[in-house]
Parts: C-alpha cells; structure tokens; sequence
C-alpha cells in the first residue's frame, strides 16, 4: 500500500513536470534569462503548485494524523544560517549552470536522454561527497 | 551563446504546477512527508533501513513514468532540450548535489511544500536559489556569453 500509493504520488510529480515544462532545461534558463530569451512559464508552474499545496495542507493538516503513518513529520529546523543560505546559493548556482534541478531532472530520466543520466549521476555523486562531509564533521563536533 | 528560444505556456504551465501541488498534498495526507526531491534521492543513497529506500525507489521509478504517461496519452514525448554542455551539466550536477544537501532542500521541498507552510527557512533558502540561478544565467550568458 505504501509502495503503491508512493509510486502513484511520484507519478502524478512526473506528469505535473512534465507537463508543465519544468523538464525541459531550455525552457527553465529562459525563466531565469529575462535580458535574453526570457520565458515566463515558470511563474505559473510555481504559482499553481503554491497554492494547491497551500490550500490542500490546510486541509490535510487539520486531520490527528496521515492515513498510513502514525503521525506527521514535518521539519523541525527554525534556524536561518549560513548552511542554509550558502548551501541554497550554492543550489542556485549549479542550477544556472546546468539547467536542471533534483525534482525536474528525476522525472527526465524518464525521456532517455543520455544529458540527463549524466546530471543525475553528477547530483547524487554531490549529495554522497555532502553527506559524507556532514557526517564525519558531525562525528568530530563535541558531544 | 543565447538560449534557445522556448513558447510561453501558460495554461499548461499552470496545469503541470497544479498536479505537483497535488502531489505534495498527496504525500502530506497519506504519509505526513514534506516532498522534496532531495530529501527522496538523500534518502536513497545515504539511507539505511530498507523501509526508508522501498517507498522512495517507488516514488522514483513514478516520477520517470511520469514523461511515459504523457507520451502514451498525447502521442508525443515532452521536449528535453539540454542547451549546455557536458561539463556544465556534470560540474553544475555536482554543485547542485552539494547546494541542496548544505541547504536542505531544492525547489519542490523548499519552493512548493516549505513556501506553502509559510516556512521562514524554505522563504529565505527559496529565495535565495532564485537570485543565485538569476544571477548565475547573466554571468553565463550575458557576461561570458558561453
């Protein structure tokens, strides 16, 4: 049930980028290219996705808990830090680089384009040499 | 070089950005997650317990049938135009890899969930991404003009 209803929810991920264009690199740096080939789809992709999450976790949130996990896990994490904002920036920066972001390039894979596999594997090699960073510098800080 | 040029797609921008939301709202009321494409890839490559890898490689293995369901339903498979170069999609795939994982998220857990929960953090970080990729495409195409 978890399995099936994750797939589904990744699916419906899938189609709403695809649809929407967000899987398309061209399309996101002509978002972010307004003295060149600018391309405002992006700002509805964003808005229509805003404000259905935003209504929905209203009503979701309102119910005691999920329907297949005992409670909600919502982010604990109140801090606005030099992590958190160096760590967005450098986001930005690879992300004007490259074209893609995590959850526009996974359902691209889906396309069989080789580009794609190429920053999908570059991303988790990141994700991997950063975690393994984090973990070993949290393993040095004193208890 | 400039960029290629792409149609404006408002209506069906908007409806793709209606069926993420949906999505996350989704998540929210079966699982109670947040969902954020890096949370889902961090999990799968750095997460231990098997329970915690199943529900995210099912997740994944969604999200790339994502593109099949359209191609089946409209005959054609949506447009990926990668208008970079190999190293630039590698250099800047290891940048972003790094960048969310320091940040805590990219843009569906920061952009969509976090900004929809009116998260201080995911308004700061969402931002902060957007002016960094802004300013990140002027120096490349405007400035290098690569």
């Amino acid at each position: 049930m978890r399995l099936l209803s994750a797939f589904l929810v990744g699916l419906i991920f899938g189609v709403g980028i695809a649809v929407s264009g967000m899987i398309n690199p061209a399309k996101v740096l002509n978002f972010f290219d307004i003295a060149g080939t600018w391309d405002p789809s992006l700002i509805f992709v964003m808005g229509g996705a805003l404000i259905t999450t935003f209504l929905g976790y209203r009503v979701v949130l309102r119910r005691p808990a999920p329907l297949l996990e005992p409670k909600f896990m919502l982010p604990t994490a109140r801090d606005i830090d030099a992590r958190l904002i160096g760590g967005s920036a450098v986001f930005g920066l690879g992300w004007g680089i490259a074209g893609f972001c995590p959850g526009a390039a996974l359902p691209a894979l889906g396309s069989g384009k080789w580009e794609v596999a190429a920053f999908v594997v570059a991303l988790i090699a990141g994700i991997w040499v950063a975690r393994t960073a984090q973990a070993r510098s949290a393993g040095r800080a004193p208890a | 070089m400039t960029g290629l040029e792409t149609t404006f797609t408002p209506l069906q921008s908007l409806a793709g950005g209606v069926l993420i939301g949906l999505s996350a709202v989704l998540l929210m009321w079966l699982q109670g997650r947040i969902l954020g494409a890096t949370g889902i890839l961090a999990g799968l490559v750095t997460g231990n317990a098997p329970g915690e890898r199943s529900w995210r490689a099912a997740m994944v293995a969604g999200m790339i049938a994502g593109p099949l369901v359209v191609l089946a339903m409209t005959g054609q498979m949506p447009a990926v135009d990668v208008p970079v170069s190999l190293p630039m999609i590698l250099v800047g795939g290891f940048i972003v890899g790094i960048g969310v994982t320091y940040g805590s998220g990219c843009t569906s857990g920061h952009g969509v969930c976090g900004m929809a929960r009116l998260s201080p953090r995911s308004i700061v970080a969402t931002l902060t991404f957007m002016v960094a990729c802004f300013a990140t495409v002027y120096v490349i195409r405007h400035v290098l003009g690569v």
